[in-house]
């Protein structure tokens, strides 16, 4: 939640010299986001590679759980390829890349800003910081009438860090690993899938 | 925009080969996260940046924030039930 803000923080600071032109001409017109995506996507995997425990919970798990993360997907890009029905400027393919961010806004927003547009980019940042606020605040809800893997479901990504201890709080302790699985899987694939299907839309 | 997207694979597939080869070193693994911060933090300002200068994006922000919480409701809708049945299915003891 910390972090949300903080990311948010410095969108809305970007906003603001945007608006204002508060900032020299090169820094408006020139395009490094690139630069700065291929330096993120590096760390990123740097930061799972160095991350023994996850590859640690990836070894040991049963291959039942792998389910989790796959009726997230699912039900994700079937859910927002649903209501993409009543939004009439926004494609199927747009809705599902937006959903492919699984809770994942900041590596999902900036994906979607380089290879489709900032409009899309800005929806994908909002969509999936609402998916981690809903998290937090309506778990309790989710596990009471969806089962104790709702949690995990709706926090998709963000089940592994932000939102994980609410799950634990509500579905307990022995759910702790699938979150944490589901999470890593899904953060691993936003960066594949986004691309995949805006490659066709 | 293919390659773009190959190139960008391509660079996470070597971070995470370099990561693997590093392994757990607790202070890199503590360095990575910073400047993962903080090149998110760059990409999002950025964002707000090309958002701020953009007429398009700042005369919809509402139907943009509308859209947004909509897609987010079908997300996690279809999440939801789609792991309720997972949960019934193979999770819950009978």
């Amino acid at each position: 939640m910390k972090g949300s803000l903080i990311i948010l923080g410095f969108f809305i600071l970007g906003l603001i010299l945007g608006l204002t032109r508060f900032l020299p001409s090169s820094l408006l017109e020139g395009d490094f986001s690139i630069y700065a995506l291929y330096l993120l996507m590096f760390l990123v995997g740097m930061g799972i590679g160095t991350d023994r425990g996850s590859w640690k919970v990836i070894r040991e798990v049963n291959i039942k759980i792998i389910l989790v993360p796959l009726s997230v997907i699912v039900g994700s890009l079937l859910g927002v390829s649903a209501v993409s029905a009543l939004l009439s400027n926004i494609g199927i393919g747009e809705a599902m890349a937006v959903g492919a961010g699984f809770g994942y806004y900041s590596l999902s927003s900036v994906i979607i800003t380089e290879f489709h547009s900032d409009t899309l980019g800005v929806i994908a940042l909002l969509s999936n910081i609402i998916r981690e606020i809903l998290t937090l605040l309506a778990t309790p809800l989710f596990v009471k009438y969806f089962g104790k893997l709702a949690g995990i479901a709706s926090g998709g990504a963000t089940a592994m860090d932000t939102t994980l201890p609410i799950i634990v709080r509500y579905s307990g302790k022995e759910y702790a690993i699938i979150a944490v699985f589901s999470g890593i899987v899904l953060t691993i694939l936003v960066p594949v899938i986004i691309p995949i299907i805006l490659k066709f839309v | 925009m293919l390659t773009d997207i190959i190139i960008v694979l391509s660079i996470m597939v070597l971070g995470i080969g370099i990561g693997l080869l590093i392994g757990n070193r607790p202070k890199t693994i503590k360095i990575i996260g910073v400047l993962t911060s903080f090149s998110i933090f760059l990409l999002l300002f950025l964002l707000g940046i090309g958002v701020g200068t953009n007429k398009q994006i700042l005369n919809n922000l509402d139907s943009i924030g509308i859209q947004a919480l909509i897609l987010t409701i079908g997300a996690v809708l279809g999440s939801l039930i789609c792991a309720y049945f997972t949960y019934i299915l193979f999770f819950k003891k009978k």
